[in-house]
């Protein structure tokens, strides 16, 4: 358990979660803590159900057993309508964008206010602009999803969820498959939003130099247990194998290069019928 | 022998439980309608691009199917010298069957297909997932309209199948084999009854409509969402509506003409 982290600071306490998909459990009775207005990251293999954290922490799952407490309210056990209304104080940035491709970038931006506010168009103009603008896409505003660069796609992606003004965003492996300069982009953002807007970030993500740079608080979490925890510089110093077999990127360590199999020479003799 | 009933067994239970999550989904589908009605541009959207879009296809085939009804009826009643009644023949043949089946398969294959890979592929793509997370409900949102539209659409589309069909009948009746136009219409009027053979066929269409459109939308939005799901969940929605259709219509048809 971690108790560096006083309860009232925490925006939002995980605790002891376990969570299962058929026979595999993806998490094993752990409890996290993301302090208000810091950046916490969740590093792991893949596979480590970083993203079913996300989804946990946004109710769209649930526990086999455990608490998730968001803002105080347990998401696990709100109505449904309760559910809703806390979404739209949380921001989340899906790995895809998952912008919606039938709406040009300014009507994707201006999506989640018109369904949930009733600001005059000329308002929401003025706040989809200035959105974009926060990212760097105001000159985008009327080109289509398919029109977009994967980093462009993410930059809108991320106006659309500060669209409301929320609390808290949660990113899904924000820097995967991006160029250095998006990259760049896009860790700048992501802490300068921070700061400026005085969010709370969660961020899942593999990539260990630039979550490092930008991240509060780190844990790394594997086989379903959390493996590692504290500030950048602490899991840098960590003497845990599993931690710097992650750092360094080790082919073999605690974390198998080979998927599990029966032994080599046995299967290279057997007679090769298919199982 | 074991390994057979566990088989049948665990594919019963799957079936069931599909149309379990299948059933729920329709409430919820059904429970958004009254927000969709509320924001008319959603559902004129979809009626665009579910109804309007399927104009061409329907038009086209009501005519040719028409035509060759009136070809048909007229090689078999000429023999009993009753090319006269070719005109109650064509239109009873669409009101009361061709025209809403024909339309209903055509519409599976060509807005039900779109509809359940349109979804699929938001689903895959996390469009839909992103909604939630938005706290937007993606099945008021996204699959009601689209379900309404489709509703709406299928008898009118049936609709416009017959009436074309009726049309391509006289032009091949009447203007190529020379059947009298006056009979064509005269015995049509006579004999076919709004409430017996209209009515019916309306409500076949609609029942049709409710059918494809429910089918076409779960396909959709329980695909698995990879490629392969989605292009399997559409090959899915064109096979089952294809079968529902016709059993339904087997149903309706022993329900509705069962007394004459």
């Amino acid at each position: 358990m971690n108790n560096r982290i006083s309860d009232q600071d925490s925006l939002v306490s995980v605790r002891d979660l376990t969570f299962s998909r058929g026979n595999k459990k993806i998490f094993d009775d752990i409890s996290l803590d993301f302090q208000r207005g810091k950046v916490t990251a969740i590093m792991g293999p893949s596979g480590t159900g970083k993203t079913t954290m996300l989804k946990l922490i946004g109710g769209q799952l649930f526990p086999d057993k455990g608490t998730v407490l968001v803002d105080g309210q347990n998401v696990h056990q709100l109505r449904r309508a309760d559910l809703y209304t806390l979404r739209k104080r949380l921001g989340m940035l899906f790995q895809s964008g998952a912008l919606l491709t039938d709406m040009s970038v300014f009507d994707n931006v201006a999506f989640p206010l018109r369904e949930h506010t009733q600001l005059p168009e000329s308002m929401i103009r003025t706040l989809v602009l200035m959105k974009l603008q926060a990212v760097g896409l105001r000159g985008a505003s009327q080109l289509m999803p398919n029109e977009l660069s994967g980093g462009m796609a993410r930059r809108v992606a991320l106006a659309r969820a500060i669209a409301l003004d929320p609390m808290m965003i949660m990113y899904d492996e924000p820097f995967t498959g991006q160029d250095p300069i998006s990259m760049g982009v896009l860790v700048h953002l992501i802490k300068s939003l921070n700061t400026i807007l005085g969010l709370t970030s969660i961020i899942v993500s593999h990539d260990v130099h630039d979550t490092m740079a930008i991240a509060d608080y780190i844990y790394v979490l594997s086989g379903g247990k959390i493996v590692g925890q504290g500030s950048p510089k602490e899991i840098q110093e960590s003497d845990s194998e599993w931690v710097q077999q992650f750092m360094t990127g080790a082919a073999d360590g605690p974390v198998h290069f080979h998927y599990p199999a029966k032994d080599y020479v046995d299967d290279l003799m057997s007679s090769g019928k298919r199982y | 022998m074991m390994d057979f009933i566990e088989g049948l067994g665990s594919s019963t239970r799957t079936s069931f439980n599909k149309l379990g999550r299948a059933t729920f989904f329709l409430g919820q589908t059904v429970s958004g309608i009254m927000s969709v009605l509320l924001r008319p541009g959603l559902l004129l959207k979809q009626l665009y691009s579910v109804g309007v879009m399927s104009f061409l296809i329907i038009t086209i085939s009501g005519l040719f199917v028409g035509m060759v009804l009136g070809l048909q009826g007229y090689y078999t009643l000429s023999d009993f010298g009753a090319e006269e009644t070719l005109g109650v023949m064509v239109a009873a043949s669409l009101v009361r069957e061709l025209g809403p089946v024909v339309s209903a398969l055509l519409f599976a294959g060509r807005a039900g297909s779109a509809l359940t890979a349109e979804i699929g592929l938001m689903k895959a793509t996390e469009q839909l997932s992103g909604m939630e997370m938005m706290a937007i409900d993606p099945v008021k949102r996204i699959i009601t309209p689209r379900f309404l539209a489709g509703l709406i659409s299928m008898p009118l589309l049936a609709g416009l199948f017959s009436a074309v069909g009726i049309i391509g009948g006289q032009i091949v009746g009447s203007g190529l084999l020379g059947v009298d136009e006056g009979a064509y219409w005269s015995q049509m009027q006579a004999s076919i009854d709004f409430y017996d053979d209209i009515v019916n066929g309306v409500i076949k269409s609609i029942v049709f409509g409710f059918v494809a459109s429910w089918i076409a939308l779960f396909e959709g939005y329980d695909a698995i969402p990879t490629s392969e799901g989605v292009s399997r969940a559409t090959t899915r929605t064109v096979v089952n509506s294809a079968f529902s259709i016709l059993g339904l219509d087997f149903i309706l048809t022993a329900l509705m003409f069962g007394d004459h």
